[in-house]
């Protein structure tokens, strides 16, 4: 007691110091506007300049990469159009009712991404003044990415599929049953994922492709991945089944964000179940 | 102790003429003169530390409540009253600590008293500009407005110690 006496007496000065200077800036942020709104956010938009200072460096390492991975995005899109210059008079207009499409997509770029943690998440470089909000679903060329999670003007956040609290209905592209697909609990590898609530007495076969089951934010039919390998514990009335991963996280860089034009829609008419 | 009033005075004095006279002055917001911080100057070198800081942040909340910017105006007085006391307790002795009422430019001479009011200032200024722009982007705008606000300041202090304390030690 007494040497915490003697310490407090010789630095008086820089402890009084600290003290007044806490109270004041305490003051000073509580009490104006201006520093209260930049405290709290010019911390976040310097993170995320400082995240894509770094990433204009490693994109330039990746060009090939990412040029191939367009390349092939490119020739499948190539692939989807009917030929049209060969059938150009047997085609007709096909006036849609509706009148719009149902799933619209928005380019962005990963500037931000983990794999090894328990929890991924991942920053693109689109946010709230691009359309972006929060609980969308985000895919890439080859499959399912994850949910966006936080949105500021210029950035968003993904939670990866790599996170524990995804769960993203998919289904079994044979046999149409249908669960969720979890990651984590054990298996904290970023190229596997385990698929679960399939009913035990559906037939599932290695190499059999995962795609997504149109029931929540994805379109149906984008890949997740394919089966390795079959009911992992046995004995319950589910199979649990390991999947690899069709999307490269550890290589991710361009991704596309779904906005679902009839979610409204849709939200409005299966909340009107619930009230009768 | 028996000098009190006369702190007193001195205190609701150079806040009387900076918030109702200073306050409109300045040059094109570029250079703006905060001469109440003559006040913390020439507090007696008896004064204990925490009274210092205490008058120091009295003074700036002070300042604050009329100028709309509570806590900034008390922050910038708290640095540079930290500034202060390492500032005395570096360059004056002990002995010159007891005989010497106070660090005004008559007791210590001219070139202690401007190198002592320009180190001051200038860390009062920086401290207030800094936390007011409150970006590190704002960094050489606040350094160019605190050189220009210094030497103005800086102006009016060294102009009061002529004007006011030359006579009473002679």
């Amino acid at each position: 007691m007494r040497n915490l006496w003697i310490f407090i007496s010789k630095y008086n000065a820089v402890i009084l110091f600290i003290i007044f200077f806490l109270i004041s800036f305490g003051l000073l942020i509580s009490n104006n506007s201006y520093q209260r709104a930049s405290t709290w956010n010019s911390s976040n938009e310097w993170i995320g300049k400082q995240y894509q200072k770094i990433n204009n460096v490693k994109d330039y390492l990746r060009l090939r990469d990412i040029n191939d991975s367009l390349a092939a995005e490119n020739m499948r899109l190539r692939n989807l159009i009917p030929q049209t210059d060969s059938l150009k008079t047997t085609v007709t207009t096909v006036t849609d009712t509706l009148g719009r499409k149902q799933y619209s997509y928005i380019t962005a770029k990963v500037i931000n991404n983990s794999i090894r943690q328990k929890n991924n998440y991942i920053t693109i470089n689109r946010g709230y003044k691009d359309g972006i909000r929060k609980g969308m679903g985000v895919i890439d060329p080859n499959g399912v990415v994850g949910i966006v999670l936080n949105v500021s003007p210029t950035f968003a956040t993904i939670q990866s599929l790599l996170h524990s609290d995804t769960r993203i209905s998919a289904t079994l592209s044979k046999t149409n049953a249908f669960g969720s697909l979890v990651w984590g609990n054990g298996n904290f590898d970023a190229k596997y994922a385990i698929l679960q609530d399939i009913p035990n007495h559906i037939k599932v076969k290695k190499g059999e492709n995962v795609i997504t089951s149109g029931y929540s934010l994805f379109p149906a039919g984008i890949p997740i991945g394919k089966v390795v390998e079959t009911g992992l514990k046995g004995g319950d009335s589910f199979l649990n089944i390991k999947v690899e991963l069709a999307t490269n996280f550890a290589a991710l860089s361009y991704v596309y964000v779904v906005t679902n034009n009839a979610e409204a829609e849709q939200r409005k008419l299966e909340s009107s179940n619930k009230t009768e | 102790m028996e000098r009190i009033p006369i702190h007193l005075l001195r205190f609701i004095l150079l806040a009387f003429v900076q918030i109702f006279l200073l306050k409109n002055m300045g040059y094109y917001n570029l250079s703006t003169p905060f001469l109440y911080v003559l006040f913390i100057l020439v507090l007696p070198f008896k004064t204990p530390n925490w009274l210092v800081y205490l008058a120091a942040f009295c003074m700036g909340l002070t300042i604050d409540a009329f100028y709309d910017t509570l806590g900034l105006h008390a922050l910038a007085c708290t640095v540079m009253a930290w500034t202060r006391i390492i500032f005395i307790s570096l360059t004056v002795s002990t002995e010159d600590r007891e005989t010497e009422p106070e660090p005004g430019m008559s007791e210590m001479g001219f070139r202690w008293f401007l190198i002592y009011s320009f180190t001051l200032i200038f860390v009062h200024h920086f401290a207030l500009f800094l936390f007011e722009i409150f970006r590190l982007s704002g960094f050489g705008e606040a350094l160019l407005s605190t050189l220009l606000s210094t030497i103005f300041t800086l102006f009016l202090v060294v102009l009061s110690q002529f004007i006011f304390y030359r006579k009473k030690s002679r």
